[in-house]
């Protein structure tokens, strides 16, 4: 499905360092004195064509960080750089409109994008097809389901045609059985697109099921804590046992960093 | 480590997508004819003979004077006798041309105004309370400066039915964008749907069912306004009006031609709503699922 124009964009993408750069980056809330420390000196890379998770427990600011990322709020300090445009946002809801049927939710991001009318169906179609919904362009948001609005979702996301996909615990109200079944067509379409990805999520064995690199926040005010890189090949299984071995172990600083906070 | 016979394949996870998808479908169902007339036509219309058999019974007994309580087949004869002058139609026609062509002007200036003050904090505040509180004054309040400043004529009519119906629909908007959720707003800023545009793609169409149920109670007031209007403000110039219509009534004590205007007045009401906001506001809320079931 590469078509010329996908080619010239992934050497594009080549040619930028980083998809992503957050340097120094804090947040507080409720004025600049005396408010609420969100996010401390956050500094991270999202390099082109990588997924990274971000992991935290409660009031680690993971979506609050997503959230600068994706420009609907702005740093207290620190700067953000995205060199691809606006990253496109998927959330824990589908936050698809009801009022429009699901191939013209995607239609919607692709006017406001500017792809001009004729052309706007077909590439609907397309990346319909891309989340294997083929045939559900004339479907209403009320008779999908979870999964596949969440599909939906992810294919109105990619119509934004950003490098950077930014992903706030999208699976979470999922059932087991669904959200296992999207981590292979997350794996399968990210490979295939080339996309970067920054993923929250707060289950460690989604992170490391996914993830080139997990990164964990520490909690009030969120802090980088410790960072894995994970080479075991993709496409992995959640089950598979390299993925439960390091889990484990990311499982036990996270606990580390949680008990901090019952020992005051 | 992922050895290659756990490596899901493509087509393995194809065929797993589409069999969860086709469990997980829901089944929307279309209502039987049949069904509809039981559960939807059937008890109004046993409620409409019941009422008619109770007024029958009453004048059977004599329960009171004839003049005050004539019988139904009165205002039967009353219907009739218009129809064969052929005067039915017209009386029909001038009002409810008169609300409709009202309505459509409140709707002009309601909408705007509604936006207006939805988006502008400012004008929200300097007028949001009075928008509020226009509505639970009487429309019929508003005929007597009417009268005074416009004079016996359409216009005065026309005004009576804004000041009733304009702050129904701005405040239905009001209310409308007030229930946006705030995530269409996050989802249609991160598509770069912001200002206008923000307005036209996901504020607009995300408030259509607060406006719509605006819409409906603007229809209400237009047509209580304007009847309040044609019963106090007779004149032969104004053409005569389901209203004046009530009001000769009472001048030539015809009970039957009171009934007749009063149930006539209910009947448009009702069928107005029925043929034109009800299935409108369904078709919207069934269109996003919204519709309640049963």
């Amino acid at each position: 499905m590469a078509t010329t124009a996908t080619l010239a964009k992934a050497e594009d993408r080549a040619a930028v360092t980083h998809a992503a750069r957050i340097e120094h980056v804090s947040k507080s809330f409720g004025g600049p004195a005396g408010g609420q420390l969100v996010l401390d000196d956050i500094s991270l890379d999202v390099a082109p064509g990588e997924f990274v998770t971000l992991l935290g427990a409660s009031g680690c600011g993971k979506s609050t960080l997503l959230n600068l990322v994706a420009g609907l709020d702005r740093p207290s300090a620190g700067s953000i750089e995205t060199p691809g445009g606006r990253p496109a946002l998927m959330f824990q809801e589908h936050a698809l409109f009801p009022w429009l049927t699901a191939g013209k939710n995607i239609e919607l991001a692709l006017r406001l994008r500017g792809v001009p009318k004729a052309g706007r169906r077909e590439e609907a179609e397309r990346l319909l097809e891309l989340v294997r919904l083929g045939g559900s362009y004339g479907k209403r948001v009320h008779e999908l389901s979870g999964g596949m609005r969440q599909r939906v979702a992810l294919a109105r996301a990619l119509a934004q045609d950003s490098d950077l996909l930014l992903m706030d615990e999208p699976f979470a109200a999922l059932d087991a059985i669904t959200r296992d079944v999207l981590h292979d067509e997350l794996t399968r379409i990210w490979r295939e697109t080339k996309l970067s990805v920054l993923f929250v999520t707060h289950n460690v064995r989604e992170a490391v099921r996914l993830a080139e690199r997990v990164v964990l926040l520490s909690s009030r005010p969120g802090r980088i804590a410790h960072e894995w890189t994970i080479d075991i090949p993709q496409p992995r299984r959640i089950e598979d046992s390299a993925v439960a071995e390091l889990s484990l172990e990311i499982t036990e600083h996270l606990r580390g960093e949680i008990r901090r906070h019952g020992q005051h | 480590m992922a050895s290659t016979d756990t490596t899901p394949k493509t087509d393995d996870l194809a065929g797993l997508e589409a069999g969860l998808d086709a469990l997980d479908t829901v089944q929307i169902r279309r209502t039987p004819v049949r069904e509809v007339l039981v559960k939807k036509v059937f008890p109004p219309v046993v409620a409409v003979v019941l009422v008619l058999g109770v007024w029958q019974l009453l004048v059977s007994l004599k329960v009171t004077d004839e003049y005050k309580l004539p019988a139904p087949s009165a205002v039967w004869d009353s219907l009739t006798t218009m129809w064969l002058e052929g005067t039915l139609l017209d009386v029909l026609w001038t009002s409810v041309s008169r609300a409709l062509f009202g309505f459509l002007l409140a709707l002009v200036i309601g909408t705007p105004l509604g936006l207006i003050v939805s988006r502008v904090k400012f004008v929200r505040a300097a007028i949001g309370p009075i928008l509020a509180g226009l509505q639970s004054l009487p429309s019929v309040a508003w005929v007597a400066p009417a009268v005074l400043w416009l004079g016996l004529n359409d216009s005065m009519m026309y005004a009576v039915i804004l000041l009733g119906a304009v702050p129904s629909i701005a405040n239905g908007l009001v209310a409308g964008v007030d229930q946006v959720p705030p995530l269409f707003l996050r989802a249609g800023q991160t598509l770069g749907a912001t200002g206008l545009k923000g307005a036209w793609h996901i504020v607009m169409p995300a408030a259509l069912p607060g406006y719509l149920a605006g819409l409906k109670q603007g229809w209400a007031f237009s047509w209580r306004s304007l009847m309040a209007a044609e019963i106090i403000a007779s004149s032969p110039d104004l053409g005569l009006g389901l209203g004046q219509l009530l009001e000769n009534g009472r001048n030539n004590i015809d009970m039957a031609g009171i009934f007749l205007a009063i149930i006539l007045i209910l009947i448009v009401g009702i069928a107005i709503d029925l043929l034109i906001f009800s299935p409108l506001e369904r078709a919207v809320l069934r269109r996003r699922g919204l519709l309640a079931k049963g």
